[in-house]
């Protein structure tokens, strides 16, 4: 199909359309604030729910309820309302509960800013709310995969009954690039939703949303029976891209936009002479460790370059078999890190210009 | 140059930072108000205000007393924070209508309930300035904004809110005014409610809280002077001036 | 092979955006990569507004521009800001109607157009962005001004269709003023 030129937010929003998104709440914020925009225009037309809430606390809250009335069930919002949402997104995990949360990130701490950050990322891919839980949570670095990983990750959420967090930054929320919307992606082999509580028993037993389990033992079983799901997902569900791997011997290790400013970085960087790779993660729960292992063996040096002080930075840590020496170059508070402070970086690291 | 006389200057409750207002937003005079208020009151180094989520954010910058910043909704809970530990500071907070009447509801009611000594200046312009526009539970029927497209439906967006309405039920509540700002005799006016609101807060006989009626020109899409009538004309007759409770009524002067 | 990397910045309702997009909307008509990305937030409340636009055969890597190879210049705040990043012996368009008596840099080519007295003069101050753009075109030929008509053509429907003869005359203009 031909593509289309669309702002991000508004691009995201439509693939949820597209992937079958039943209802959407939400609660204003800069910098996604187009998003339940575009949703509360186009829900409508389609039949659809679309419900500005009270506060992140109560969206969430109620988005908790319409999964677990069996919808395909939407959320989005920014660092701090994000921050709010983890009560919900905690009962969600819980009771095992598929949904779709979209954080475009910004700075922060506390109040922050509203330019791009990827301050979030320990709290994503920690699982953020209270207990033992994690969310599938996938970091597209281009529009397009923004749409194709969103429209897919409605599937992924049924898949694990759990919560998927896309995880972008407000350059990809804000930014304009021709997408495709109908492009084909995966789908997953789904289970009907038996377990749903949506007041419908005629046919079926009653059935209980919980996360409660006051028997220690109960508790410890159900824990045990999450962590199978995530042991699943780090398994089986890691998603990374290696580009311009072949012989390289430094690896710059980014995601999301940053990744694209390294794509920029390294093109001027082999002109200088220098084979730099990319380990592009696209899941950052489950991290993709599996892609250290794979690594060729010229790599000798590798640069985490992040929109925070060094978050992933401790993935890296421990996903390095190799040993390898690890340097790091982030930028925060809303800067975002520019090609020719990376190529520096990887200059200094490497001992400068290579010409035969 | 001795019989140049100062008949008016600004309020040495304000400082001399560039007040980030849009032109025409009425925002300026609610500050101007309140910091004239404190000033006149001699509270103004005796006080903190509290900061909320909303165009007013940066107003730490603007006024001369102390200030705290508070997460979107809560100022409340912070002013609570703050009048309990020292009970003898002056309190307010100063909160617009998606802080105080959305997400922030349940922090204004029970503060108001717990009878807290603290003030609350809450500006109602029927919208989300800040974040560019979006529905508000003030915002009135049929009013669009980016999140109410086809204008504010009843059916599944609600009635607007009457936060004085509201706070007045709340048996802790002392005093509650609502009052606009769209010309000087309503400017009076909206001063005395301030005063009046600080001065129980002084005499510690606790909660009170000023609705303004405000303006956003910039997302009501109007020029400064439409969106002052249109206020006039639409956001009055739904949200009616006037004392909707004063628990002090009928005591000695 | 097509590779244009252009900052536009002005004041907020001078048309910045709309430039910008514009361009990326044509890009994308012709199937060519395109990346847009503004300025946004309160930076943007009635104080100046920025886009970014990368046009490009290949994909379109950072999103952010730190060395334009031209910009386009609305007001005398955003030449302070975005002159000193362009390219050596890149483009610089200059709305010389407000941003007058200043220092400019040696290395670049400058294109001075006085789009708001043009814009005034075909009878609407809003073009003033078109007639840049038209200068802008004729200059780098990253685009004919027809494409980009034809893009306008198809975003300016019902009541805004009787604009779409006045922006044409703007390009144009704007054309004629760097010829
Ligand atoms: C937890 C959280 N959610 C959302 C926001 C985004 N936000 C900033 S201001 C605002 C609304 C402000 O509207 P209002 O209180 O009416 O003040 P106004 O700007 O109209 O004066 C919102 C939703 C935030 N900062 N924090
Ligand atoms: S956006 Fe509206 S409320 Fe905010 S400063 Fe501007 S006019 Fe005032
Ligand atoms: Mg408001």
């Amino acid at each position: 199909m031909s593509k289309v030129l669309m702002k991000g937010n508004e691009a995201m929003a439509l693939a949820a359309i597209k992937a079958g998104c039943e209802a959407f709440y939400g609660y204003p914020i800069t910098p996604q604030n187009e998003l339940p925009e575009y949703l509360s225009k186009h829900m409508p037309l389609y039949n659809r729910v679309f419900v500005q809430a009270e506060s992140e606390i109560a969206a969430i809250n109620m988005v908790y309820g319409a999964a677990g009335a069996g919808a395909r069930v939407l959320t989005s919002s920014s660092s701090p309302g994000i921050a709010l949402k983890q009560e919900g997104i905690s009962y969600m995990a819980g009771s095992e509960l598929p949904g779709v949360i979209i954080n475009v990130m910004r700075g922060g701490p506390g109040l922050g800013g509203i330019q791009p950050s990827q301050a979030d990322y320990k709290q994503i891919t920690r699982g953020g709310g209270n207990g033992d839980y994690y969310l599938y949570s996938l970091a597209p670095e281009t529009l397009q995969e923004a749409v194709d990983l969103i429209k897919e990750s409605f599937d992924i959420a049924d898949y694990f009954r759990n919560p998927v967090m896309i995880a972008v930054d407000g350059l990809i929320g804000q930014m304009m690039e021709p997408v495709d919307l109908d492009r084909e992606v995966p789908k997953w082999d789904l289970k009907p939703k038996t377990w749903i509580a949506d007041g419908n028993t005629k046919n079926r037993k009653k059935n209980v949303i919980n996360s409660l389990y006051l028997d220690p033992q109960d508790l410890e079983d159900h824990n045990m029976k999450l962590k199978e799901k995530y042991d699943e997902m780090r398994a089986n569900h890691q998603r990374y891209e290696f580009i311009n791997m072949e012989n390289a011997e430094i690896v710059i290790i980014a995601y999301g936009s940053v990744s694209r400013i390294a794509r920029s970085a390294i093109e001027i960087l082999s002109e200088k002479g220098i084979k730099c790779g990319i380990l592009r993660p696209i899941t950052i729960f489950p991290y993709p460790k599996k892609a250290f292992s794979k690594l060729p063996l010229t790599v000798k040096n590798l640069l985490v370059v992040e929109m925070s002080t060094g978050q992933m930075l401790d993935d890296v840590i421990i996903s390095n078999e190799r040993g390898l020496p690890i340097s790091f170059f982030g930028r925060v508070g809303g800067i975002v890190p520019e090609v020719e402070e990376i190529v520096e970086k990887v200059l200094e690291i490497v001992g400068g210009e290579k010409h035969e | 140059m001795n019989n140049v006389e100062i008949v008016y200057k600004k309020s040495e409750g304000l400082t001399d930072k560039y007040l980030s207002y849009c032109p025409g937003c009425t925002h300026g005079i609610i500050h101007k108000l309140v910091a004239e208020t404190l000033v006149e009151l001699d509270l103004i180094d005796r006080t903190v205000g509290i900061s909320s989520v909303g165009c007013s954010v940066l107003n730490y910058d603007f006024f001369t007393c102390d200030m705290q910043q508070a997460a979107h909704g809560r100022a409340p809970a912070v002013a609570t924070g703050i009048k309990r530990v020292r009970p003898n500071s002056i309190v307010f907070t100063y909160q617009g209508d998606g802080d105080l009447a959305s997400i922030g509801i349940a922090e204004a009611i029970h503060a108001a309930h717990r009878g807290e000594n603290i003030t609350i200046v809450f500006v109602n312009n029927a919208i989300y300035g800040m974040t560019g526009g979006q529905m508000a539970p003030t915002t009135l029927i049929g009013q669009k904004t980016t999140t109410s497209p086809n204008g504010r439906d009843a059916k599944t967006q609600g009635l607007p809110l009457k936060i004085a309405e509201m706070m007045a039920t709340i048996p802790g509540a002392t005093y509650i005014e609502r009052v606009s700002v769209h010309n000087p005799s309503h400017v009076r006016k909206a001063k005395k409610a301030l005063i009046k609101a600080f001065s129980i807060q002084m005499e510690n006989k606790g909660f009170t809280l000023i609705e303004f009626i405000s303006t956003c020109p910039v997302n009501w899409g109007m020029t400064p002077k439409d969106a002052v009538d249109w206020a006039v004309d639409n956001m009055i007759p739904y949200y009616p001036l006037g004392v909707y409770k004063d628990k002090t009524a009928g005591e000695e002067k | 092979m097509i590779s244009e990397k252009v900052i536009i910045a002005g004041f907020g309702g001078q048309g910045v955006m709309l430039m910008g997009q514009l361009l990326s909307y044509t890009a994308t008509a012709k199937d060519l990569n395109t990346l847009w990305f503004p300025s946004y937030g309160p930076e943007t409340r009635g104080g100046t507004a920025n886009c970014s636009i990368t046009i490009s055969e290949s994909n379109v890597n950072s999103p952010v521009i730190s060395t334009p190879d031209s910009i386009i210049i609305m007001n005398k705040p955003s030449l302070d800001k975005f002159q000193p990043k362009l390219k050596s012996g890149g483009h610089l368009f200059l709305n010389t109607s407000l941003v007058k008596d200043v220092v400019l840099r040696e290395d670049v080519n400058v294109h001075n157009v006085d789009a708001n007295d043009i814009a005034i003069e075909l009878g609407n101050l809003k073009v003033a962005n078109m007639v840049m753009l038209g200068a802008y075109l004729e200059v780098t030929k990253v685009f004919d001004a027809e494409s980009v008509l034809k893009v306008l053509k198809k975003k300016f429907t019902g009541s805004k269709a009787s604009l779409i003869e006045i922006n044409k005359e703007a390009l144009e203009a704007g054309k004629k003023a760097v010829l």
